[in-house]
């Protein structure tokens, strides 16, 4: 029973993302013109461009993360949706767990993705477009639980999104830091690549139980 | 099931909404929740639906197995927790899904409130009142002996009150209880009335206020 509830708040949010007013193609679209700014603003060097390619494209991704996650929870809580899933025979942790899945579905997995296609404008080689493309996707899960504790916490303010941003961001930083060494690591240095990679799984594990437990009681208790 | 509510007091943002409200509530029984504008009707749902926690008193559930009070009802009330882009049939299924112990089909539900016809429609096409006949519909997808209604006529029609009448006397009548927040008749036989008055003066609330304590 508790699995069938919890494909069913995925099924719907999925849903909910692919239909008018979703944000499920948003966030790409923002993260592609983030990354062809980038470009007009540095000019033309291909050498600076393609080392600063994977810092680029991380930081890139850490903002269109936050798009859309200001209605995480915020939506669900202003339409009583959020009442529902109270008396859902499935602790508040598990549908987090569910809604944050969901989430990360339809913007840090295609982020992740189109990492390799974006990472052509800023003219990245295989290997660094590779190493970028399997960061990301080690890493953003972080980013969406770590956003979702501050989406849990703003879900009743109105207009909670600048709140949302200031909150979460510093909490980004130690994910930001090891997804842009690891990607650098790939391209040489003293490092190898897998030594930042295991750090940035391990603080996506962390985020995964802190994130759960911690957005599931700001929930509980938001009033 | 039986329900108990022993002197739940509730304060929301340092104020006391009200106090020492007890009552007691059985299979087949239907209690309406009456009072002023603002005396804290749907703050004391929000209590019994787990949303809200109240400062002092207690709430127990009897007979009804392991599961809390807030996996044994179902809540229809301003917010109606529909998502207006999914259809009326998908919200349903949703909800079916979600809450467990299904019954009735969406479509079922639907036709029993005369919104058959709305099976396939996104819910932001609707109006008020079909919206709330839809949201009541859930009512009928899973089974979950306490039904909590905040004012659940409003926007309906005279037909509509009917059908919402009668699927409260079958509930009641296979052993569920009602709590209803309203002003208006409901068509509840023999329910009682719970009259939120309002909270007594006190000091320490006040004493909050004064010294800012609540600054939003």
């Amino acid at each position: 029973m508790v699995m069938r509830a919890l494909k069913a708040l995925v099924a719907r949010d999925l849903a909910l993302a692919a239909r008018v007013g979703g944000s499920g193609a948003l966030s790409l679209v923002f993260f592609l013109m983030i990354v062809a700014v980038v470009p007009f603003a540095l000019g033309p060097d291909l050498n600076l461009l393609s080392r600063i390619g994977p810092a680029i494209l991380w930081l890139a991704a850490v903002l269109a993360t936050l798009i859309g996650l200001d209605r995480l929870f915020q939506a669900d809580e202003e339409d009583g949706s959020l009442d529902l899933m109270t008396g859902a025979p499935v602790p508040m942790e598990l549908v987090v767990l569910a809604k944050v899945l969901a989430h990360w579905l339809t913007t840090g997995l295609p982020l992740a993705l189109a990492a390799p296609l974006f990472g052509l404008l800023v003219a990245l080689d295989g290997t660094a477009m590779a190493a970028t493309s399997l960061t990301l996707l080690v890493g953003t899960p972080a980013l969406t639980f770590i956003g979702a504790v501050g989406s849990a916490l703003t879900a009743s303010i109105r207009r909670g999104g600048l709140i949302l941003a200031v909150v979460v961001l510093p909490l980004m930083i130690p994910t930001l830091i090891f997804g842009v060494s690891a990607s650098e690591a790939a391209l040489g240095g003293t490092v190898p690549f897998t030594t930042p990679l295991a750090i940035l799984a391990a603080l996506t594990l962390i985020a995964g139980v802190v994130g759960t437990l911690a957005a599931a009681a700001a929930l509980r208790w938001s009033e | 099931m039986r329900l108990t509510a022993q002197n739940l007091t509730v304060r929301r943002s340092g104020r006391r909404i009200f106090s020492d409200v007890s009552f007691t509530l059985d299979a087949g029984e239907a209690l309406m929740v009456t009072g002023r504008n603002g005396a804290g009707k749907s703050t004391l749902l929000a209590v019994l639906a787990g949303r809200l926690k109240p400062e002092a008193g207690t709430l127990t559930v009897a007979k009804v197995g392991e599961a809390t009070l807030p996996e044994c009802l179902h809540v229809v009330g301003h917010r109606d927790g529909l998502k207006s882009p999914l259809t009326a049939e998908e919200n349903l299924a949703f909800a079916r899904d979600l809450l467990g112990m299904p019954t009735a089909s969406p479509r079922a539900a639907l036709e029993e409130l005369g919104l058959g016809h709305a099976l396939k429609l996104p819910v932001a096409y609707l109006s008020a009142g079909q919206r709330r006949r839809v949201a009541l519909a859930r009512l009928l997808v899973c089974r979950r002996p306490l039904w909590l209604l905040d004012e659940p006529t409003a926007a309906l029609d005279v037909a509509s009150q009917g059908v919402l009448a009668g699927m409260m006397a079958r509930h009641r009548a296979e052993g569920g209880l009602v709590i209803a927040a309203t002003h208006q008749a409901l068509g509840l036989d023999g329910a009682r009335e719970l009259r939120i008055a309002p909270a007594r003066p006190d000091a320490r609330a006040s004493q909050t206020a004064a010294t800012g304590d609540v600054w939003w």
